[in-house]
C-alpha cells in the first residue's frame, strides 16, 4: 500500500508575530523587520552567531525553520533526511535593490561580496541546511502568491520516490518592508493530512 | 512511473541560434568568448560570450510581437518558439511551462530602464512568456542559483510522473549584466582571458548569456532524433558554506549517488560526464574530489564553460542539450582551455574532440547556497 503523509507542524511569521502550530510564541510592537527579527531570534533562543550576518530573506526563512525543526526534536546522533522546498514572489529583490544601489554610483563602485551572495533566493535554503546539517534535496520556486498545489506536488513526488524522508515546505517572502513566512513539515507521522486543501487552510490561519 | 524523455530543443547562444549549428561550432573548437566593449550594456569591457543584439532583434521581429519585450524575454521567446514549432505539440491544459533563471530581467533594475519596476519580478517574466504562447497553465519559475537549468528538467519529470502534465516545455535563460559582472568581480572570480576549467593556470570564470529550451515528454511519438531518456536525478545540498563549495564534494557526491540509485546504474555505466567546471580554483577541485569518491576519474569529462562562459540559470540545460547532440553524433567534445591538470585528484579530461560510441551521460552542476544537481541520460534511438 502507498504510504500516506501528514503535516506534523507549521510555523507563521507575519504581523510582528511568530507562531507555531497556531499558538503564539512571540509578538512585538516593533514594525520594522530587522529590529523585530533580531528581538524574535533572541527571545526564541536562536543562539546562532551567523544569523546576524544574513540578509532579511535568509533571517526570515532561517528563523521559521529553526522554530519548526527545534520543535521536531530531531535525533542529534543520526543524519536527518529533510528536503527543503521554498517559494516566494519577490525572489531576492530586497537584497538585489540594495546591491544595485551600491553599483549605481560609478564613483562609489565597491560592490560587496557579502551582499552579492544573498542576491539569490536559494541562499536561505543553504543557511538552513548548514545549521541543521541537511544534505538533502532542495529547490526554490517563484510564484505570484502562495501556491499550495505546486508545493504539494513537489513534496509528494520526493516522498513517494524516497528522495526524502521528510520535506520542509513553504513560503518566505521579503519585499520592501513587507514580510511573511509560512513553513510546514511533511512526514509520515502527524495528524493533519498532507493535502492542498489542508495546506491552504493552515496558511490562512 | 512513466519514462520521461528530453526531445525537441533549441540553443540560442553566442555560437548560433539552433542546437545543431552550435554543435558544429563546438566540433571545430570555436568559442563564443571574446572581449566585449558595449557601453550601451556594460560599464566596462569584459571577456564574455554574449548574444549578438542585432541578430536577436531581427529573429524576434519575425515573430511579429505586438508589445515591448526586454532582452531576456526576447531570448526566451525566440528559443521557445523554435522548440514549440519543431515539436508540433499543441498547447492545451495538459502542457506545462517551466522557466529557469537566476536573475531574470535584472538589467532593468537600474533607474534608466524604460520598463516598469514590476517587470523585474520573476513571476511577471513567467506571465510574459505564458501569454506570448497562450499557455493555459501558469509558468512555474525555478530560481535555484547555477543548478537551476538541470534542476528544471528534474522538476519537469516530477510534474509529468505525478500526472499533472503530459508534457512540459522548459526554457532557461540569463543575461550578462553589470549586476552579475560586478558581483563575480567582487569575489575576484572573473578571468581576464578565456577561462580554463581544470587547468593548473585557471584564474576564474567568464560570464555568458544563453537561452535554451526543451520539450520534456512521455510520448514516444513526440521524440526528436536526438531524444534522451531521463534515467535519474538528484539535487543535494553541501550544508557547508553559502558561497564556497564543500571540500569533500559532499552535495555533488550525494546528488550523483541519488541519480545512479534511481537509474539503477553503476558509475562505470556512464560513458561521459558533462561537468560544471567553472574554472574557479575551489569549484574544479571540489568536483575532482566528488568524482574520485565515485570512481569516475577515468570517465571522459568536459566543461563547456570555455565555449559559452558561465550562463548561470541556463547552463545546466544548455550543457544537457549539447550532451544530447554528443550522444546522437557519438562525439566527445574537447574541454576548451584545458592543457595541464590543475586539481589534486586525477580526472580524464577530454583534450581532443573525438568520435566514440556513446549511450549515456551524466550532467552535473553546483552553485551558491551549497546546491548541486546531477542527472543521468540515455539515448533513445
Amino acid at each position: 500500500m502507498d504510504k500516506t503523509f501528514h503535516i506534523s507542524s507549521y510555523c507563521h511569521i507575519k504581523n510582528n508575530s511568530v507562531s507555531l502550530d497556531g499558538k503564539l510564541l512571540f509578538t512585538s510592537p516593533i514594525q520594522e523587520f530587522t529590529a523585530f527579527v533580531k528581538s524574535a531570534a533572541q527571545q526564541l533562543h536562536t543562539n546562532y552567531a551567523k544569523f546576524y550576518k544574513m540578509d532579511n530573506l535568509s533571517k526570515l526563512a532561517f528563523l521559521a525553520a529553526d522554530v519548526l525543526l527545534k520543535n521536531a526534536e530531531l535525533p542529534v546522533d543520526t543524519e536527518n533526511d529533510i528536503a527543503i522546498i521554498l517559494s516566494n514572489k519577490a525572489s531576492s529583490l530586497g537584497t538585489d535593490r540594495t546591491y544595485q544601489a551600491s553599483i549605481d554610483d560609478p564613483d562609489n563602485f565597491f560592490p560587496s561580496p557579502s551582499v552579492f551572495v544573498y542576491t539569490l533566493p536559494n541562499i536561505c535554503i543553504g543557511e538552513i541546511s548548514i545549521k541543521h546539517q541537511l544534505h538533502s534535496e532542495n529547490c526554490f520556486f517563484i510564484f505570484d502568491s502562495f501556491n499550495a498545489d505546486h508545493l504539494w506536488t513537489n513534496a509528494q513526488s520526493l516522498l513517494k520516490r524516497n528522495k526524502a524522508e521528510k520535506v520542509l515546505c513553504g513560503w518566505v517572502d521579503f519585499d520592501d518592508k513587507n514580510y511573511e513566512a509560512f513553513l510546514y513539515l511533511v512526514e509520515e507521522n502527524g495528524i493533519i493530512a498532507h493535502s492542498p486543501n489542508e495546506i491552504k487552510k493552515l496558511y490562512r490561519t | 512511473m512513466p519514462n520521461c524523455y528530453l526531445s525537441y530543443n533549441n540553443i540560442l547562444s553566442s555560437l548560433g541560434f539552433d542546437t545543431t549549428s552550435v554543435f558544429e561550432h563546438l566540433k571545430t573548437g570555436k568559442s563564443g568568448i571574446q572581449p566585449v566593449q558595449d557601453p550601451t550594456r556594460f560599464y566596462k569591457s569584459v571577456f564574455a560570450a554574449v548574444i549578438p543584439t542585432d541578430t536577436l532583434n531581427s529573429e524576434f521581429e519575425t515573430l511579429e510581437a505586438k508589445h515591448q519585450y526586454t532582452r531576456l524575454e526576447k531570448m526566451l521567446i525566440v528559443s521557445l518558439s523554435k522548440t514549440i514549432k519543431a515539436s508540433g505539440v499543441t498547447i492545451n491544459n495538459r502542457i506545462g511551462l517551466i522557466i529557469s533563471t537566476t536573475k531574470g530581467n535584472i538589467d532593468i533594475l537600474n533607474s534608466q530602464s524604460q520598463f516598469p519596476n514590476e517587470r523585474v519580478y520573476l513571476g511577471t517574466l513567467g506571465h510574459v512568456v505564458k501569454d506570448f504562447f497562450s499557455f493555459e497553465n501558469d509558468a512555474i519559475v525555478i530560481s535555484n542559483a547555477c543548478v537551476s537549468g538541470v534542476l528544471a528538467v528534474a522538476v519537469a519529470k516530477r510534474y509529468i510522473q505525478e500526472g499533472l502534465y503530459d508534457a512540459v516545455f522548459v526554457v532557461a535563460g540569463d543575461l550578462v549584466s553589470d549586476f552579475v559582472i560586478s558581483g563575480f568581480n567582487s569575489f575576484q572570480a572573473l578571468s581576464h582571458g578565456p577561462c580554463r576549467p581544470y587547468d593548473k593556470d585557471r584564474i576564474g570564470i567568464n560570464l555568458g548569456e544563453v537561452a535554451a529550451s526543451v520539450l520534456v515528454t512521455t510520448k514516444k511519438e513526440e521524440l526528436s532524433e536526438d531524444a534522451v531518456e531521463v534515467l535519474g536525478e538528484g539535487s543535494c545540498n553541501d550544508a557547508n558554506h553559502i558561497s564556497g563549495p564543500s571540500r569533500t564534494g559532499e552535495g555533488l557526491y550525494r546528488s550523483i549517488t541519488s541519480a545512479l540509485k534511481e537509474a539503477n546504474m553503476h558509475s562505470n555505466d556512464i560513458d561521459y560526464i558533462s561537468a560544471h567546471g567553472t574554472a574557479t580554483a575551489f569549484n574544479d577541485e571540489m568536483e575532482a574530489i566528488a568524482f574520485n569518491r565515485l570512481r569516475l576519474h577515468e570517465t571522459p569529462l568536459h566543461s563547456l564553460k570555455g565555449y559559452f562562459g558561465h550562463t548561470l540559470g541556463a547552463s545546466g540545460l544548455l550543457e544537457t542539450l549539447v550532451g544530447m547532440q554528443s550522444l546522437r553524433q557519438n562525439t566527445l567534445i574537447a574541454s576548451a582551455g584545458f592543457e595541464t591538470l590543475g586539481v589534486s585528484k586525477p580526472l580524464n579530461i577530454i583534450t581532443k574532440t573525438t568520435a566514440k560510441e556513446l549511450r549515456t551521460f551524466l550532467k552535473t552542476a553546483s552553485g551558491f547556497g551549497g546546491c548541486n544537481t546531477a542527472a543521468l541520460f540515455r539515448k533513445v534511438s
